[in-house]
């Protein structure tokens, strides 16, 4: 990632798809590991650690929806509704049989997974235009019925307040101590999405993207192949969904709404379809820019507007330079962020001596 | 008994008339999928910003048919400026980027009223009064009734368009077979331009209309959300499967909101049109009156 190649020397095709390219790899995870789970924790207090919290439960929403939409080909608009059928399995087993987060969150992964199975079950026959819409449904169908079924809901309010989670008998209160729970999730997701993409389920993945008739023909079953694309990515938003869940301290299905499904898929587009790394970056990048607006424009807009109308007015700039980066990205880069740090690192690879 | 008949009778009405307005919409959408193969995410968000444009205009003191002209004067415009600025560059990029860059603009559009006009709730007060209209039992408000009036007149204008005039049948030349086409001396570009400006009168007077019906704010644009089951029922390239697609959207959501919201306790109205595209998909994806693609590799 951030050392630098003096030219190609694989021989093998082992040696292609290694998870450590080169032996200073070693040296530069090590370093990036480092950073996250010493550096990091001991230069932020708790708000910022509070921000890094939220970027890491959207870096494992990313890489699964970037599973299904950037390397499967397989658009989803819904899928802010599989987390949320990943939050309520969790909330209602760890509230209603006071189950721990180690079968919590397998559990919501697992029954988001088969309702992303069952939501992608139209994918066999359809695609593009026809899928998008089809998901869109299902995003509006699974919000409706958990809003409409208090069994699932818990009532009124459609919200369920959940314990945050515990380890060895304590109970994590900061945001320091969720930092941890949440680090280990985000780089095990990473790490399967790693593997999981050079694995022969990634290679068919990518055949039924680039083509999905020829696929079938050069004998990849498409059919499963789509469904376990849809399942996989639906298991990853649900265990994001679960997360969240703890994270807040409670479920409620306004936290999972159209909305989140379209900053999900502007994730991965600016970060990069079909790129792990473009999953984290576009992840930083869609979480980051709110705070960041929120910061750099409360100073100016504080002069005109009292601090309820400022918020509607910042949640407003947000769509719009939301929007704006998604056209232009697409129109400009289609590769994403991941494409402009490649063209950086390639820069770098011969400077100064760049003939 | 006789009331019920008439409850089931006025719901029935009451929702031919929403779909036919729902058909408005979704015609905007056919007309640029048919024509240009773009698909349009935004259509709600057209509506919403035709729909701020007239009530701008008409607090302005530019009467009626200012506002309407005035709406359908900067929908022209901002349809052809998409279809140059966004949709042109996405030319033979996959469908995924069309729809992901159409949801973005939908995104842009619904954000930028607050911080430009102000996002309060608008009227659009259209010089028809709101005393109920009668027909024999049934009485519907007079916003609806122009609704139903000005679908049908276009769906009159463009059933002419594309099966007489000239222009028309070019166009269904291009949503054919661009290339052909072409070759036949057909200027394709302009022909896009062509149906991206009808798109945006339909989408100015949808404005307007829904927008009278509604109150003209972000929230008029979640009305787009039910051109998908209406063009999934009709089939996406087809004007006539756009209107029948809206009445049996508007008839099923009239009835699900009258019989089912007691029991399930609201919001049937929203829901029962995506079960219905659903089971439309599932088992005939293109409609009941689209074009069946068939894909070589």
């Amino acid at each position: 990632m951030l050392h630098r190649e003096s030219g190609v020397f694989k021989t093998s095709y082992a040696a292609d798809m290694a998870l450590y390219p080169l032996p200073i790899a070693r040296a530069t995870i090590a370093a990036i590991v480092l950073l996250f789970a010493v550096v990091l924790p001991l230069v932020f207090d708790e708000y910022y650690l509070a921000i890094i919290n939220l970027v890491l439960i959207a870096v494992v929403g990313a890489l699964g929806l970037n599973i299904l939409v950037g390397y499967t080909g397989q658009i989803s608009v819904g899928h802010a509704a599989f987390m949320s059928v990943g939050a309520y399995t969790a909330a209602n087993l760890a509230v209603k049989l006071g189950l721990p987060f180690w079968i919590t969150l397998p559990a919501g992964g697992l029954m988001a997974a088969l309702i992303g199975a069952i939501v992608g079950i139209p994918s066999l026959r359809i695609k593009g235009l026809y899928l998008a819409i089809a998901t869109l449904a299902g995003q509006l169908i699974i919000e409706w019925i958990i809003n409409h079924t208090p069994a699932i809901s818990g009532g009124a309010q459609a919200s369920i307040e959940v314990p945050r989670p515990e380890l060895f008998g304590h109970q994590m209160r900061t945001q320091g101590q969720l930092y941890f729970f949440l680090l280990f999730f985000a780089a095990l997701a990473t790490l399967a999405s790693l593997n999981i993409v050079r694995s022969r389920i990634g290679r068919a993945f990518v055949a039924i993207r680039d083509q999905d008739i020829a696929a079938e023909i050069i004998g990849i079953n498409i059919y499963r192949y789509k469904l376990l694309s849809f399942a996989i990515s639906s298991f990853y938003a649900g265990v994001c969904g679960v997360l969240y869940t703890y994270y807040l301290g409670i479920a409620n299905y306004e936290q999972f709404q159209i909305g989140v499904s379209i900053d999900y898929l502007a994730m991965i587009i600016i970060g990069g379809l079909g790129s792990i790394l473009g999953s984290i970056l576009g992840a930083i990048f869609v979480t980051m820019l709110p705070i960041v607006l929120r910061l750099l424009m409360e100073p100016v807009l504080s002069m005109f507007y009292n601090s309820g109308e400022m918020s509607a007015v910042i949640s407003s700039f947000r769509l719009v330079l939301f929007g704006g980066l998604i056209i232009f990205f697409l129109v400009i880069e289609p590769e994403g962020l991941n494409r402009l740090w490649r063209n950086i690192r390639n820069y770098f690879r011969v400077w100064p001596f760049s003939y | 008994m006789w009331d019920e008949l008439q409850f089931a009778l006025i719901l029935t009405v009451s929702g031919l008339s929403i779909g036919l307005m729902y058909a408005l919409i979704a015609l905007g959408f056919v007309l640029v999928y048919k024509a240009t193969d773009a698909i349009n995410f935004a259509q709600g968000e057209f509506v919403m910003l035709a729909g701020f444009v007239a009530a701008i205009a008409l607090a302005g003191k530019l009467g009626v048919l200012g506002a309407v002209a005035a709406a359908v004067l900067v929908m022209v415009l901002f349809s052809f400026a998409l279809e140059r600025v966004v949709l042109r560059p996405l030319l033979g990029r996959p469908i995924v980027a069309v729809i992901m860059a159409t949801i973005g603009l939908g995104a842009m559009l619904r954000g930028l009223p607050p911080i430009t006009v102000g996002g309060e709730t608008r009227a659009v007060t259209l010089p028809i009064g709101d005393t109920p209209i009668e027909f024999g039992p049934i009485s519907l408000p007079p916003v609806q009734v122009l609704g139903v009036v000005v679908t049908l007149l276009f769906l009159a204008i463009f059933t002419w368009f594309f099966l007489k005039s000239r222009m028309g049948v070019a166009m269904r030349a291009v949503a054919d077979n661009q290339q052909v086409a072409m070759a036949m001396g057909i200027n394709v570009e302009r022909y896009f331009a062509l149906a991206w400006a009808m798109a945006g009168t339909v989408s100015a007077l949808g404005g307007v209309i829904w927008g009278s019906m509604l109150g003209v704010d972000v929230q008029l644009s979640l009305v787009g959300l039910k051109v998908f089951p209406v063009v999934i029922l009709g089939g996406l390239d087809s004007i006539v499967g756009a209107v029948i697609g809206g009445l049996i959207v508007g008839v099923v959501e009239s009835l699900a909101a009258g019989y089912l919201d007691p029991y399930v306790g609201g919001g049937t109205k929203d829901f029962a049109p995506y079960v219905l595209m659903i089971l439309m998909l599932m088992f005939k994806p293109y409609g009941m009156f689209g074009t069946h693609r068939i894909e070589r590799v």
